[in-house]
């Protein structure tokens, strides 16, 4: 599957998960499980910037719109989508890994430890950013804060859930013909 | 100039950053305002179609519990039916004091449309119902909403040309007058405190009112969207608050928000009347 159909494909159906599964589950009101973002924390590395963070932007509006609260979720996925090219020069292993590997992954990052520090990073701004803005409507400081911290840890468990069901083939691609 | 050119190249993805940002932030204080839920009817319109869809397939697995809801429905219509009543008298006729609109000499105040819903949410702070229905098909901004069985679900606050998105009265600004169907002179304000999903809390209740568990509470018959009778729900927790002169309620919706599947808008004709009257009356009062 080429790489523009791949993520098409995602971003439907992260979004349609997002919205038809996961915002029907009730756990608690500080709880909120979030997984449609992993389309951002998948997006290839070869990818332009400003590709990034238009295409974040039309993730986060299309579930606002689902959600008919327009704003909140575009704003916290362009902040990752902006942050996200910092975080992976400080983490990726050697020189020369982006060329090799298609886009993010344990195997690509060298390692689950960094790959898993990389997507709880993202996750918490993601997370925090939103609650914060969400918490200037309504909500206090500890529902802010509280928020943020419990949902990012069920966010991050459903990631590695995925990560185990849906294993990505990365190939390690040379330029050695 | 060129240094402008140069800035604006070098910085270009910050520049992008900010200004997507300014856009996201833009978008939700203009359209987070009480009436202002949707705004864009075309996304309206984009997302309700996904949404019919999905109620399809989940109405499937829901039709149990429908069957048993039309079941108490179709009961409570026939124990209304007229042949249910003897009449003991008819020497005496009955005056209405209004206008004669259709053939029974009464004017129609009320009239149910019934809606199917497209898509609900329960979970979030600030939770929406899409109706299958709109403009198109009569359904106006402000007009109430029921359920199959009387419990009050929310309020209109936008229409596109078929679909229509109500303010569930689980949202944080959902604020209905209720009175209590035991002491009607006593009642309050329905709220939502971003809780518990199908929990209400009913604030404005003074001590003196006649409430205790388990009591019905109904929506107040004299705001001009819901007809009297329809249920907010029942009093399933009732203190005194120590600092007021007022009872802390916890209710227990009388809607279940988790598998509305068929609702009733219910459209008052008289409505605009009444606002006309008001209006002139305002206008013409000498200053």
């Amino acid at each position: 599957m080429s790489t523009l159909v791949k993520n098409i494909v995602r971003f439907v159906l992260l979004i349609l998960v997002q919205y038809y599964i996961l915002d029907k589950v009730s756990l608690h009101q500080m709880v909120v499980p979030y997984i449609y973002f992993l389309f951002i924390i998948w997006m290839p590395f070869n990818l332009g910037r400003a590709w990034q963070m238009i295409l974040a932007f039309l993730l986060g509006f299309t579930l606002d719109s689902f959600r008919h609260n327009p704003g909140f979720h575009a704003a916290a996925c362009v902040l990752i989508a902006y942050l996200r090219p910092f975080l992976i020069n400080m983490l990726i292993p050697q020189e020369g890994a982006e060329t090799n590997y298609d886009e993010p992954s344990a195997r690509s990052m060298g390692g689950l430890l960094p790959y898993m520090l990389y997507a709880g990073v993202l996750t918490l701004i993601h997370h925090a950013w939103l609650f914060f803005l969400e918490a200037l409507q309504f909500g206090n400081f500890w529902y802010f804060i509280i928020k943020t911290l419990l949902s990012t840890v069920i966010t991050l468990c459903l990631i590695f859930v995925a990560e185990l069901m849906f294993a990505r083939k990365q190939k390690f691609r040379t330029n050695t013909a | 100039m060129r240094n402008v050119f140069l800035f604006i190249r070098r910085f270009s993805n910050f520049l992008l950053f900010i200004l997507l940002q300014v856009l996201s932030i833009y978008l939700i204080i203009h359209y987070n305002k009480y009436h202002n839920a949707v705004g864009t009817a075309a996304m309206n319109e984009i997302t309700g179609r996904v949404n019919k869809q999905y109620s399809e397939i989940n109405d499937f697995f829901l039709l149990k519990q429908k069957n048993k809801a039309l079941h108490a429905e179709n009961e409570r219509l026939r124990n209304m039916l007229k042949q249910d009543f003897e009449t003991p008298d008819t020497s005496n006729t009955v005056v209405t004091d209004s206008i004669p609109y259709d053939t029974l000499g009464n004017k129609r105040k009320w009239l149910y449309q019934n809606a199917r819903v497209v898509s609900n949410s329960v979970t979030l702070a600030t939770n929406y119902i899409v109706l299958g229905r709109g403009a198109g098909q009569l359904l106006e901004k402000d007009e109430g909403v029921v359920d199959t069985n009387n419990g009050v679900v929310g309020i209109i606050t936008e229409v596109s040309q078929n679909y229509a998105v109500v303010m569930s009265l689980l949202h944080k600004d959902s604020k209905i007058t209720a009175i209590l169907k035991n002491d009607p002179a006593s009642g309050g304000l329905v709220i939502w405190d971003g809780k518990e999903p199908n929990y209400l809390s009913l604030t404005n209740v003074r001590k003196s009112a006649k409430a205790k568990k388990g009591d019905t509470v109904l929506a107040s018959p004299i705001t001009a969207k819901f007809p009297a009778g329809m249920i907010l729900g029942t009093i399933d927790d009732i203190k005194p608050d120590v600092s007021t002169n007022n009872f802390v309620i916890k209710l227990k919706s009388a809607a279940n928000f988790y598998n509305l599947q068929y609702v009733y808008a219910v459209k008052n004709y008289q409505k605009e009347e009444i606002e006309k009257l008001l209006d002139k009356v305002k206008s013409s009062r000498p200053q």
